[in-house]
Protein backbone atom coordinates (compact mmCIF):
# COMPACT_ATOMS: atom_id res chain seq x y z
CA UNK A 1 0.00 0.00 0.00
CA UNK A 2 1.41 3.37 -1.09
CA UNK A 3 -0.05 6.59 0.36
CA UNK A 4 -0.11 9.62 -2.14
CA UNK A 5 -0.34 13.13 -0.48
CA UNK A 6 -0.50 15.55 -3.04
CA UNK A 7 -1.02 19.80 -2.57
CA UNK A 8 -2.81 21.45 -5.76
CA UNK A 9 -4.26 24.31 -6.62
CA UNK A 10 -7.86 24.64 -4.92
CA UNK A 11 -9.26 25.77 -8.21
CA UNK A 12 -8.24 21.82 -9.10
CA UNK A 13 -10.00 20.02 -6.29
CA UNK A 14 -13.17 19.17 -8.53
CA UNK A 15 -11.04 17.72 -11.41
CA UNK A 16 -8.26 15.84 -9.22
CA UNK A 17 -11.03 14.20 -7.33
CA UNK A 18 -12.89 13.48 -10.96
CA UNK A 19 -10.11 11.42 -11.97
CA UNK A 20 -9.38 9.70 -9.41
CA UNK A 21 -12.60 8.55 -9.13
CA UNK A 22 -12.34 7.52 -12.61
CA UNK A 23 -9.69 5.07 -12.29
CA UNK A 24 -10.91 3.13 -9.32
CA UNK A 25 -10.09 5.33 -6.09
CA UNK A 26 -12.54 4.86 -3.41
CA UNK A 27 -11.47 6.87 -0.64
CA UNK A 28 -9.41 10.31 0.02
CA UNK A 29 -9.19 12.84 2.39
CA UNK A 30 -8.81 16.44 1.81
CA UNK A 31 -7.81 19.44 3.77
CA UNK A 32 -7.64 22.95 3.36
CA UNK A 33 -4.33 23.88 3.50
CA UNK A 34 -2.05 27.12 3.17
CA UNK A 35 1.54 26.89 2.33
CA UNK A 36 4.21 28.05 -0.66
CA UNK A 37 6.95 26.15 -2.52
CA UNK A 38 9.98 28.22 -4.00
CA UNK A 39 8.34 30.85 -5.69
CA UNK A 40 7.08 32.19 -2.38
CA UNK A 41 3.72 34.11 -2.41
CA UNK A 42 2.91 36.95 -4.15
CA UNK A 43 2.61 40.32 -3.45
CA UNK A 44 -1.60 42.30 -2.24
CA UNK A 45 -1.87 45.73 -2.56
CA UNK A 46 -4.24 47.61 -0.34
CA UNK A 47 -5.01 51.31 -0.35
CA UNK A 48 -1.78 51.47 -2.16
CA UNK A 49 0.25 49.56 0.62
CA UNK A 50 2.24 46.67 -0.41
CA UNK A 51 1.78 43.41 1.83
CA UNK A 52 3.46 40.03 0.79
CA UNK A 53 1.75 36.88 0.92
CA UNK A 54 3.92 33.95 1.27
CA UNK A 55 1.23 31.28 2.70
CA UNK A 56 -1.25 31.16 -0.32
CA UNK A 57 -4.52 28.77 -0.05
CA UNK A 58 -3.88 25.06 -1.37
CA UNK A 59 -5.70 21.85 -1.24
CA UNK A 60 -3.96 18.83 0.67
CA UNK A 61 -5.34 15.22 -0.73
CA UNK A 62 -4.49 12.16 1.22
CA UNK A 63 -5.30 8.43 -0.28
CA UNK A 64 -3.54 5.51 0.45
CA UNK A 65 -3.96 3.08 -2.65
CA UNK A 66 -3.06 -0.38 -3.79
CA UNK A 67 0.95 -0.45 -5.16
CA UNK A 68 -0.23 -1.56 -8.15
CA UNK A 69 -2.35 1.57 -8.64
CA UNK A 70 -0.09 3.83 -7.65
CA UNK A 71 1.69 5.14 -10.97
CA UNK A 72 -2.13 5.23 -12.72
CA UNK A 73 -3.28 7.62 -9.81
CA UNK A 74 -0.16 9.65 -10.22
CA UNK A 75 -0.80 10.50 -13.81
CA UNK A 76 -4.45 11.02 -12.58
CA UNK A 77 -3.43 13.95 -9.85
CA UNK A 78 -0.59 15.73 -12.40
CA UNK A 79 -2.45 15.28 -15.43
CA UNK A 80 -6.00 16.96 -13.79
CA UNK A 81 -4.13 19.31 -11.64
CA UNK A 82 -1.86 20.90 -13.73
CA UNK A 83 -1.74 24.26 -14.89
CA UNK A 84 1.92 24.97 -16.21
CA UNK A 85 2.33 27.60 -14.28
CA UNK A 86 3.93 28.23 -10.86
CA UNK A 87 2.15 27.08 -8.05
CA UNK A 88 1.35 23.73 -9.01
CA UNK A 89 1.68 21.83 -5.88
CA UNK A 90 3.49 18.75 -5.40
CA UNK A 91 3.11 15.04 -4.67
CA UNK A 92 4.94 13.17 -1.78
CA UNK A 93 4.45 9.02 -1.89
CA UNK A 94 4.88 7.02 1.00
CA UNK A 95 4.93 3.38 2.23
CA UNK A 96 2.04 2.00 4.68
CA UNK A 97 2.42 -0.96 6.82
CA UNK A 98 -0.90 -1.34 7.77
CA UNK A 99 -4.54 -0.01 7.21
CA UNK A 100 -7.30 -0.99 9.34
CA UNK A 101 -11.11 -0.52 9.07
CA UNK A 102 -12.38 0.74 12.67
CA UNK A 103 -16.22 -0.56 11.65
CA UNK A 104 -14.87 -4.55 11.41
CA UNK A 105 -11.88 -4.75 12.07
CA UNK A 106 -10.41 -5.84 8.67
CA UNK A 107 -6.43 -5.44 7.73
CA UNK A 108 -4.52 -4.41 5.26
CA UNK A 109 -5.45 -3.72 1.17
CA UNK A 110 -9.04 -5.15 1.69
CA UNK A 111 -9.57 -1.79 3.99
CA UNK A 112 -8.65 0.72 1.97
CA UNK B 1 -103.40 45.76 -6.94
CA UNK B 2 -100.46 45.76 -5.14
CA UNK B 3 -98.35 46.71 -7.02
CA UNK B 4 -99.85 49.48 -8.81
CA UNK B 5 -100.71 50.90 -5.09
CA UNK B 6 -96.40 51.02 -4.40
CA UNK B 7 -96.21 52.82 -7.62
CA UNK B 8 -98.46 55.76 -7.04
CA UNK B 9 -96.93 55.38 -3.19
CA UNK B 10 -93.70 55.90 -5.09
CA UNK B 11 -94.58 58.62 -7.43
CA UNK B 12 -95.74 60.94 -4.40
CA UNK B 13 -92.99 60.52 -2.90
CA UNK B 14 -90.70 61.68 -5.63
CA UNK B 15 -93.53 64.49 -5.81
CA UNK B 16 -92.85 65.07 -2.31
CA UNK B 17 -89.40 65.40 -1.98
CA UNK B 18 -88.17 67.13 -5.52
CA UNK B 19 -91.07 69.70 -4.73
CA UNK B 20 -89.90 70.12 -1.70
CA UNK B 21 -86.54 71.04 -2.55
CA UNK B 22 -87.55 73.49 -5.21
CA UNK B 23 -89.74 74.91 -2.51
CA UNK B 24 -86.76 75.47 0.05
CA UNK B 25 -84.42 76.62 -2.79
CA UNK B 26 -87.02 79.34 -3.99
CA UNK B 27 -87.62 80.38 -0.35
CA UNK B 28 -84.13 80.59 0.13
CA UNK B 29 -83.38 82.55 -3.17
CA UNK B 30 -85.95 84.98 -1.95
CA UNK B 31 -83.75 86.12 0.91
CA UNK B 32 -82.28 89.94 0.77
CA UNK B 33 -79.18 89.79 -1.67
CA UNK B 34 -77.40 91.67 0.75
CA UNK B 35 -77.31 88.75 3.40
CA UNK B 36 -76.25 86.07 0.79
CA UNK B 37 -73.14 87.75 -0.54
CA UNK B 38 -71.52 88.10 2.77
CA UNK B 39 -72.30 85.13 3.87
CA UNK B 40 -71.14 83.49 0.34
CA UNK B 41 -67.64 85.43 1.09
CA UNK B 42 -67.42 84.32 4.72
CA UNK B 43 -67.51 80.46 3.54
CA UNK B 44 -65.42 81.48 0.71
CA UNK B 45 -62.76 83.30 2.86
CA UNK B 46 -63.22 80.35 5.40
CA UNK B 47 -62.66 77.65 2.76
CA UNK B 48 -60.00 79.28 1.72
CA UNK B 49 -58.24 79.30 5.81
CA UNK B 50 -58.98 75.78 5.18
CA UNK B 51 -57.51 74.98 2.46
CA UNK B 52 -54.07 76.80 3.04
CA UNK B 53 -54.17 74.40 6.57
CA UNK B 54 -54.48 71.76 4.74
CA UNK B 55 -52.08 72.59 2.09
CA UNK B 56 -49.59 73.44 4.88
CA UNK B 57 -50.30 70.64 6.89
CA UNK B 58 -49.88 68.27 3.62
CA UNK B 59 -46.25 69.96 3.43
CA UNK B 60 -45.48 69.26 6.81
CA UNK B 61 -46.81 65.71 6.50
CA UNK B 62 -44.30 65.21 3.27
CA UNK B 63 -40.85 67.42 5.10
CA UNK B 64 -41.48 65.15 8.12
CA UNK B 65 -41.92 62.09 6.53
CA UNK B 66 -38.25 62.62 4.41
CA UNK B 67 -36.64 64.54 7.42
CA UNK B 68 -37.38 61.31 9.59
CA UNK B 69 -36.84 58.70 7.00
CA UNK B 70 -33.24 60.75 6.69
CA UNK B 71 -32.82 60.74 10.35
CA UNK B 72 -32.68 57.32 10.37
CA UNK B 73 -30.74 56.58 7.17
CA UNK B 74 -28.03 58.73 8.96
CA UNK B 75 -28.01 56.61 12.14
CA UNK B 76 -28.10 53.33 9.55
CA UNK B 77 -24.33 55.02 8.45
CA UNK B 78 -22.87 54.67 11.99
CA UNK B 79 -24.41 51.37 12.96
CA UNK B 80 -23.98 48.91 10.09
CA UNK B 81 -22.49 51.09 7.68
CA UNK B 82 -19.10 52.83 10.07
CA UNK B 83 -18.95 49.69 11.96
CA UNK B 84 -18.38 47.10 9.11
CA UNK B 85 -16.43 49.82 7.10
CA UNK B 86 -13.79 50.08 10.29
CA UNK B 87 -14.35 46.64 11.13
CA UNK B 88 -13.37 44.78 8.34
CA UNK B 89 -10.11 46.97 7.90
CA UNK B 90 -8.69 46.20 11.01
CA UNK B 91 -7.27 42.68 11.91
CA UNK B 92 -9.57 40.34 13.41
CA UNK B 93 -8.78 40.09 16.83
CA UNK B 94 -10.01 44.10 16.82
CA UNK B 95 -13.29 43.73 14.70
CA UNK B 96 -15.37 43.96 17.86
CA UNK B 97 -13.77 46.34 19.48
CA UNK B 98 -13.87 48.84 16.60
CA UNK B 99 -17.41 48.12 16.09
CA UNK B 100 -18.11 48.52 19.36
CA UNK B 101 -16.39 52.09 19.86
CA UNK B 102 -18.70 53.20 16.48
CA UNK B 103 -22.05 51.39 18.58
CA UNK B 104 -21.10 53.14 21.82
CA UNK B 105 -21.11 56.73 20.01
CA UNK B 106 -24.66 55.97 19.20
CA UNK B 107 -25.68 55.20 22.92
CA UNK B 108 -23.39 57.92 24.70
CA UNK B 109 -23.68 61.03 22.01
CA UNK B 110 -27.70 60.30 21.75
CA UNK B 111 -27.96 60.97 25.40
CA UNK B 112 -25.18 63.53 26.05
CA UNK B 113 -27.07 65.45 22.84
CA UNK B 114 -30.47 65.69 24.58
CA UNK B 115 -29.34 66.55 27.91
CA UNK B 116 -26.51 69.47 26.43
CA UNK B 117 -25.15 69.36 23.41
CA UNK B 118 -27.69 69.84 21.24
CA UNK B 119 -28.09 73.60 22.89
CA UNK B 120 -24.61 74.31 22.88
CA UNK B 121 -24.78 74.01 18.91
CA UNK B 122 -28.99 75.06 17.99
CA UNK B 123 -30.38 77.09 20.95
CA UNK B 124 -29.29 80.79 20.64
CA UNK B 125 -25.86 81.89 22.13
CA UNK B 126 -22.71 84.08 20.69
CA UNK B 127 -21.45 83.52 17.32
CA UNK B 128 -19.35 80.88 18.45
CA UNK B 129 -21.72 78.45 20.51
CA UNK B 130 -25.22 78.34 21.48
CA UNK B 131 -26.81 78.78 24.77
CA UNK B 132 -28.10 76.65 27.47
CA UNK B 133 -31.74 77.51 26.75
CA UNK B 134 -32.74 74.25 25.10
CA UNK B 135 -30.23 71.79 28.04
CA UNK B 136 -32.30 68.28 28.52
CA UNK B 137 -34.31 69.35 25.49
CA UNK B 138 -36.75 72.30 27.12
CA UNK B 139 -38.19 73.71 24.72
CA UNK B 140 -37.63 71.17 21.55
CA UNK B 141 -41.07 70.86 21.02
CA UNK B 142 -43.64 69.37 17.85
CA UNK B 143 -44.01 73.04 16.53
CA UNK B 144 -41.69 74.14 13.93
CA UNK B 145 -39.23 76.53 14.65
CA UNK B 146 -38.96 79.07 11.67
CA UNK B 147 -34.82 79.96 12.16
CA UNK B 148 -33.86 76.18 11.56
CA UNK B 149 -36.71 74.69 9.68
CA UNK B 150 -40.46 75.93 8.78
CA UNK B 151 -42.17 72.95 7.96
CA UNK B 152 -41.10 70.50 10.56
CA UNK B 153 -41.03 69.71 13.95
CA UNK B 154 -38.30 71.18 16.45
CA UNK B 155 -37.89 67.61 17.66
CA UNK B 156 -37.31 66.18 14.15
CA UNK B 157 -34.84 69.08 13.01
CA UNK B 158 -33.00 67.70 16.50
CA UNK B 159 -32.96 64.05 16.21
CA UNK B 160 -31.93 64.41 12.57
CA UNK B 161 -28.86 66.50 13.37
CA UNK B 162 -28.20 64.31 16.65
CA UNK B 163 -27.73 61.98 13.94
CA UNK B 164 -24.27 64.09 12.73
CA UNK B 165 -22.91 64.42 16.27
CA UNK B 166 -23.44 60.69 16.23
CA UNK B 167 -21.73 59.97 13.26
CA UNK B 168 -18.69 62.34 13.65
CA UNK B 169 -17.07 61.49 16.41
CA UNK B 170 -17.49 57.64 15.15
CA UNK B 171 -15.03 58.60 11.99
CA UNK B 172 -12.31 59.28 14.57
CA UNK B 173 -12.19 55.80 15.80
CA UNK B 174 -10.70 55.15 12.20
CA UNK B 175 -7.36 56.88 12.94
CA UNK B 176 -6.43 55.45 16.59
CA UNK B 177 -8.27 51.71 15.89
CA UNK B 178 -6.44 48.78 17.30
CA UNK B 179 -4.48 50.62 20.36
CA UNK B 180 -7.11 52.98 22.75
CA UNK B 181 -8.08 52.23 25.36
CA UNK B 182 -12.35 51.49 25.36
CA UNK B 183 -12.96 53.87 28.43
CA UNK B 184 -10.39 56.76 27.64
CA UNK B 185 -12.08 56.68 23.91
CA UNK B 186 -15.57 57.32 25.61
CA UNK B 187 -14.36 59.83 27.69
CA UNK B 188 -11.95 61.64 24.77
CA UNK B 189 -15.26 61.49 22.62
CA UNK B 190 -17.48 63.28 25.54
CA UNK B 191 -15.26 66.00 25.73
CA UNK B 192 -14.51 66.51 22.06
CA UNK B 193 -18.58 66.20 21.72
CA UNK B 194 -18.77 69.10 23.61
CA UNK B 195 -15.71 71.56 22.74
CA UNK B 196 -15.12 70.80 19.58
CA UNK B 197 -18.30 69.23 17.02
CA UNK B 198 -20.73 71.72 19.17
CA UNK B 199 -18.83 74.84 18.58
CA UNK B 200 -18.44 74.28 15.02
CA UNK B 201 -21.64 73.09 14.64
CA UNK B 202 -23.04 76.52 16.08
CA UNK B 203 -20.43 78.41 14.02
CA UNK B 204 -21.21 76.86 10.63
CA UNK B 205 -25.11 76.33 10.95
CA UNK B 206 -26.58 78.06 14.23
CA UNK B 207 -28.69 80.67 14.24
CA UNK B 208 -26.44 83.48 14.17
CA UNK B 209 -22.81 81.52 13.87
CA UNK B 210 -19.67 83.38 12.86
CA UNK B 211 -19.51 81.06 9.92
CA UNK B 212 -23.18 80.62 8.84
CA UNK B 213 -24.37 81.75 5.45
CA UNK B 214 -25.82 84.87 7.36
CA UNK B 215 -23.01 85.67 9.04
CA UNK B 216 -19.65 87.57 9.17
CA UNK B 217 -17.89 85.08 7.23
CA UNK B 218 -20.35 82.86 5.17
CA UNK B 219 -19.13 79.24 4.64
CA UNK B 220 -21.04 77.26 3.02
CA UNK B 221 -21.43 73.75 4.00
CA UNK B 222 -24.72 71.97 2.86
CA UNK B 223 -24.42 68.94 4.71
CA UNK B 224 -21.25 69.17 6.99
CA UNK B 225 -18.01 68.75 5.21
CA UNK B 226 -16.44 71.46 7.56
CA UNK B 227 -18.21 70.34 10.56
CA UNK B 228 -18.52 66.51 10.04
CA UNK B 229 -15.19 65.75 7.83
CA UNK B 230 -12.61 68.29 8.35
CA UNK B 231 -13.45 68.12 11.95
CA UNK B 232 -13.34 64.50 12.16
CA UNK B 233 -10.76 63.99 9.92
CA UNK B 234 -8.05 66.38 11.52
CA UNK B 235 -8.91 65.73 15.06
CA UNK B 236 -7.75 61.78 13.62
CA UNK B 237 -4.84 62.97 12.57
CA UNK B 238 -3.96 64.47 16.05
CA UNK B 239 -4.95 61.67 17.94
CA UNK B 240 -3.26 58.78 15.65
CA UNK B 241 0.14 61.21 15.81
CA UNK B 242 -0.27 61.52 19.86
CA UNK B 243 -1.49 58.00 20.34
CA UNK B 244 1.85 57.12 18.14
CA UNK B 245 2.29 53.71 15.79
CA UNK B 246 0.63 50.40 16.41
CA UNK B 247 3.15 47.86 17.74
CA UNK B 248 5.27 46.37 14.62
CA UNK B 249 3.90 49.25 12.13
CA UNK B 250 4.54 49.49 9.45
CA UNK B 251 7.04 46.70 9.10
CA UNK B 252 4.50 43.92 10.14
CA UNK B 253 1.88 43.48 7.85
CA UNK B 254 -1.46 44.49 8.53
CA UNK B 255 -3.88 43.74 5.60
CA UNK B 256 -7.82 44.42 6.58
CA UNK B 257 -9.17 40.85 7.35
CA UNK B 258 -12.38 41.19 5.49
CA UNK B 259 -12.41 43.25 2.57
CA UNK B 260 -16.32 41.54 2.36
CA UNK B 261 -17.10 43.60 5.38
CA UNK B 262 -15.92 46.49 4.56
CA UNK B 263 -17.48 46.35 1.48
CA UNK B 264 -20.83 45.66 2.47
CA UNK B 265 -20.17 48.55 5.11
CA UNK B 266 -19.19 51.09 2.37
CA UNK B 267 -22.22 50.02 0.04
CA UNK B 268 -25.07 50.98 3.46
CA UNK B 269 -22.67 54.03 3.77
CA UNK B 270 -23.08 54.97 0.20
CA UNK B 271 -27.07 54.63 0.74
CA UNK B 272 -27.16 56.11 3.86
CA UNK B 273 -25.46 59.52 2.63
CA UNK B 274 -28.36 60.38 0.66
CA UNK B 275 -29.87 60.93 4.24
CA UNK B 276 -26.76 62.71 4.84
CA UNK B 277 -26.69 65.59 1.91
CA UNK B 278 -30.77 65.18 0.68
CA UNK B 279 -32.13 65.44 3.88
CA UNK B 280 -29.57 68.43 4.63
CA UNK B 281 -32.38 70.46 2.70
CA UNK B 282 -34.53 69.99 5.49
CA UNK B 283 -37.29 69.58 3.28
CA UNK B 284 -39.17 67.11 0.75
CA UNK B 285 -38.70 69.95 -1.81
CA UNK B 286 -36.74 70.61 -5.32
CA UNK B 287 -33.47 71.18 -3.21
CA UNK B 288 -33.64 67.63 -1.57
CA UNK B 289 -33.29 66.30 -5.49
CA UNK B 290 -30.79 68.21 -6.78
CA UNK B 291 -28.68 66.87 -3.83
CA UNK B 292 -29.42 63.61 -3.47
CA UNK B 293 -28.55 63.84 -7.78
CA UNK B 294 -25.26 65.40 -6.70
CA UNK B 295 -24.39 62.86 -4.19
CA UNK B 296 -25.17 59.80 -6.64
CA UNK B 297 -23.00 61.65 -9.14
CA UNK B 298 -20.35 62.82 -6.95
CA UNK B 299 -19.70 59.28 -5.17
CA UNK B 300 -19.48 57.23 -8.75
CA UNK B 301 -17.37 59.85 -10.20
CA UNK B 302 -14.86 59.64 -6.91
CA UNK B 303 -15.07 55.56 -7.37
CA UNK B 304 -13.64 55.74 -11.33
CA UNK B 305 -11.53 58.77 -9.92
CA UNK B 306 -9.39 56.59 -7.44
CA UNK B 307 -9.60 52.80 -9.00
CA UNK B 308 -8.40 54.76 -12.24
CA UNK B 309 -4.85 56.29 -10.36
CA UNK B 310 -4.99 52.88 -8.83
CA UNK B 311 -5.32 50.72 -11.70
CA UNK B 312 -2.62 52.73 -13.50
CA UNK B 313 0.03 52.97 -10.63
CA UNK B 314 -0.40 49.05 -9.30
CA UNK B 315 -1.57 47.74 -12.18
CA UNK B 316 -4.76 46.08 -10.83
CA UNK B 317 -8.64 48.21 -9.46
CA UNK B 318 -8.78 46.72 -6.20
CA UNK B 319 -12.32 46.38 -4.28
CA UNK B 320 -11.39 48.39 -1.27
CA UNK B 321 -9.67 51.23 -3.92
CA UNK B 322 -13.52 51.45 -5.55
CA UNK B 323 -15.12 51.76 -2.00
CA UNK B 324 -12.66 53.68 -0.99
CA UNK B 325 -12.94 56.01 -3.71
CA UNK B 326 -16.68 56.28 -3.31
CA UNK B 327 -16.95 56.93 0.87
CA UNK B 328 -13.98 60.05 -0.93
CA UNK B 329 -16.77 60.95 -2.98
CA UNK B 330 -19.28 61.05 -1.08
CA UNK B 331 -16.83 63.22 1.87
CA UNK B 332 -15.89 65.39 -1.01
CA UNK B 333 -19.29 66.41 -2.27
CA UNK B 334 -20.92 66.68 0.85
CA UNK B 335 -20.14 70.78 1.79
CA UNK B 336 -21.45 70.77 -1.74
CA UNK B 337 -24.49 68.73 -2.47
CA UNK B 338 -26.89 71.86 -2.32
CA UNK B 339 -24.92 74.38 -4.00
CA UNK B 340 -23.61 72.64 -7.29
CA UNK B 341 -25.20 70.84 -10.35
CA UNK B 342 -25.14 67.02 -11.08
CA UNK B 343 -21.72 68.01 -14.32
CA UNK B 344 -19.79 69.78 -11.15
CA UNK B 345 -20.83 67.11 -8.68
CA UNK B 346 -19.07 64.22 -10.99
CA UNK B 347 -15.86 67.13 -11.59
CA UNK B 348 -15.73 67.20 -7.52
CA UNK B 349 -16.16 63.76 -7.38
CA UNK B 350 -13.34 62.85 -9.94
CA UNK B 351 -10.72 65.18 -8.50
CA UNK B 352 -11.57 63.66 -4.80
CA UNK B 353 -11.03 60.07 -6.09
CA UNK B 354 -7.54 60.67 -7.23
CA UNK B 355 -6.70 63.36 -4.45
CA UNK B 356 -7.32 61.07 -1.71
CA UNK B 357 -5.69 58.03 -3.15
CA UNK B 358 -3.02 59.58 -3.22
CA UNK B 359 -3.34 60.77 0.18
CA UNK B 360 -3.68 57.74 1.34
CA UNK B 361 -0.98 55.72 -0.38
CA UNK B 362 1.49 58.09 -0.99
CA UNK B 363 1.30 61.11 1.42
CA UNK B 364 0.73 58.78 4.48
CA UNK B 365 4.10 57.00 3.85
CA UNK B 366 6.07 60.08 3.51
CA UNK B 367 5.33 61.58 6.46
CA UNK B 368 4.94 58.13 8.35
CA UNK B 369 2.14 58.36 10.58
CA UNK B 370 -0.30 55.91 11.53
CA UNK B 371 -3.57 56.82 10.82
CA UNK B 372 -4.86 53.21 10.92
CA UNK B 373 -7.78 53.17 8.87
CA UNK B 374 -7.03 56.53 7.06
CA UNK B 375 -9.88 58.80 8.68
CA UNK B 376 -7.45 61.80 7.58
CA UNK B 377 -6.83 60.74 4.42
CA UNK B 378 -10.15 60.08 3.25
CA UNK B 379 -11.87 62.82 5.27
CA UNK B 380 -10.04 65.25 6.91
CA UNK B 381 -8.58 65.55 3.41
CA UNK B 382 -11.39 64.49 1.57
CA UNK B 383 -13.35 67.10 3.44
CA UNK B 384 -11.07 70.53 3.01
CA UNK B 385 -11.11 69.90 -0.59
CA UNK B 386 -14.77 69.62 -0.99
CA UNK B 387 -15.00 72.99 1.41
CA UNK B 388 -12.47 74.43 -1.23
CA UNK B 389 -14.37 73.20 -4.46
CA UNK B 390 -17.91 74.05 -3.27
CA UNK B 391 -16.31 77.80 -2.70
CA UNK B 392 -15.75 76.90 -6.73
CA UNK B 393 -18.79 75.24 -8.32
CA UNK B 394 -21.28 76.65 -6.09
CA UNK B 395 -24.04 77.79 -8.52
CA UNK B 396 -26.77 80.31 -7.51
CA UNK B 397 -29.21 78.57 -10.32
CA UNK B 398 -28.90 75.70 -8.05
CA UNK B 399 -29.20 77.22 -4.68
CA UNK B 400 -29.63 81.27 -4.70
CA UNK B 401 -28.16 81.35 -1.03
CA UNK B 402 -27.27 85.09 -1.00
CA UNK B 403 -30.59 85.95 -2.52
CA UNK B 404 -31.75 86.01 -5.95
CA UNK B 405 -29.50 86.46 -8.91
CA UNK B 406 -26.55 87.06 -6.16
CA UNK B 407 -23.53 85.13 -7.37
CA UNK B 408 -22.76 82.04 -5.45
CA UNK B 409 -19.26 80.09 -6.56
CA UNK B 410 -16.19 81.22 -7.81
CA UNK B 411 -16.92 79.99 -11.69
CA UNK B 412 -20.21 83.02 -11.33
CA UNK B 413 -17.36 85.38 -10.22
CA UNK B 414 -18.19 85.64 -6.46
CA UNK B 415 -13.93 85.10 -6.06
CA UNK B 416 -14.63 85.87 -2.23
CA UNK B 417 -16.67 83.07 -1.92
CA UNK B 418 -13.36 80.70 -1.99
CA UNK B 419 -11.42 82.77 0.62
CA UNK B 420 -14.29 82.18 2.94
CA UNK B 421 -14.39 78.58 2.17
CA UNK B 422 -10.73 78.05 3.05
CA UNK B 423 -11.20 80.67 6.27
CA UNK B 424 -14.14 78.15 6.91
CA UNK B 425 -11.68 75.03 6.37
CA UNK B 426 -8.65 76.82 9.25
CA UNK B 427 -11.19 78.13 11.39
CA UNK B 428 -12.15 74.10 11.64
CA UNK B 429 -8.37 73.09 11.10
CA UNK B 430 -7.23 74.98 14.09
CA UNK B 431 -9.96 74.51 16.06
CA UNK B 432 -9.68 70.76 15.65
CA UNK B 433 -5.91 70.50 16.36
CA UNK B 434 -5.93 72.98 19.47
CA UNK B 435 -8.70 71.17 20.99
CA UNK B 436 -8.03 67.67 20.11
CA UNK B 437 -4.83 67.93 21.49
CA UNK B 438 -5.65 69.57 25.35
CA UNK B 439 -7.99 66.91 25.23
CA UNK B 440 -5.74 64.34 24.29
CA UNK B 441 -3.36 66.08 27.19
CA UNK B 442 -5.85 65.84 29.61
CA UNK B 443 -7.63 62.47 29.11
CA UNK B 444 -3.94 60.83 28.61
CA UNK B 445 -2.73 62.60 31.66
CA UNK B 446 -6.15 61.28 34.26
CA UNK B 447 -6.49 57.74 33.01
CA UNK B 448 -4.20 57.21 29.90
CA UNK B 449 -4.97 57.04 26.27
CA UNK B 450 -3.57 53.20 25.03
CA UNK B 451 -4.02 50.08 25.71
CA UNK B 452 -0.81 47.72 27.36
CA UNK B 453 1.45 46.36 25.03
CA UNK B 454 0.04 42.92 26.11
CA UNK B 455 -3.30 43.95 25.26
CA UNK B 456 -2.53 45.67 22.13
CA UNK B 457 -0.93 41.92 20.94
CA UNK B 458 -3.90 40.22 22.37
CA UNK B 459 -6.06 42.59 20.55
CA UNK B 460 -8.90 45.29 21.78
CA UNK B 461 -11.88 42.03 21.42
CA UNK B 462 -10.64 40.37 24.04
CA UNK B 463 -8.33 43.05 26.48
CA UNK B 464 -10.86 45.25 26.30
CA UNK B 465 -14.66 43.51 25.81
CA UNK B 466 -13.74 39.74 26.65
CA UNK B 467 -15.00 38.25 23.48
CA UNK B 468 -14.11 37.25 20.70
CA UNK B 469 -15.64 38.12 16.71
CA UNK B 470 -14.43 34.58 15.36
CA UNK B 471 -13.84 31.26 17.65
CA UNK B 472 -12.73 29.29 15.31
CA UNK B 473 -12.82 26.63 17.81
CA UNK B 474 -16.68 25.69 17.81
Amino acid sequence: MQKIEAVIQPSKLDAVKDALVEIGVEGMTITEARGHGRQKGHTEFYRGREYSVDLLPKVKLELVVKDEMLDRAITAITTAARTGTIGDGKIFVSRIDEAIRIRNDERGEVAL
Amino acid sequence: MRLRAAKVFLSFLFLLIFGGSVLCGSVAMAQTPATAQTDRIAALEKRADENAAAIAAAQTAGDNGWMLVSAALVLMMSGPGLALFYGGLVRKKNILGTMMQTFAMMAVITVLWGLLTYSLAFSSGNAFIGGLHNVFLHGVGLAPDKAYAGTIPLQTFMIYQMMFAIITPALITGAFAERMKFSAMLVFMVLWSIFIYSPMAHMVWGQGGFLNATGRFPCLDFAGGTVVHVTSGVSALVTAIYLGKRIGYPKVPMPPHSVVLSFIGACMLWVGWFGFNAGSALSAGTLATSAFVATQFGAAAAVIGWTAVEWIRQGKPSALGAISGAVAGLVAITPAAGFVSPMSALWIGLIAGAFCFTMVAKVKSWFGYDDSLDAFGVHGAGGTLGALLTGIFANSAINPIFGPGKATGLFEGNWRQLFHQAFGVGLAWTISIVGTLIILFVVDKTMGLRVSEEDERVGLDLSQHGEEGYDWAH
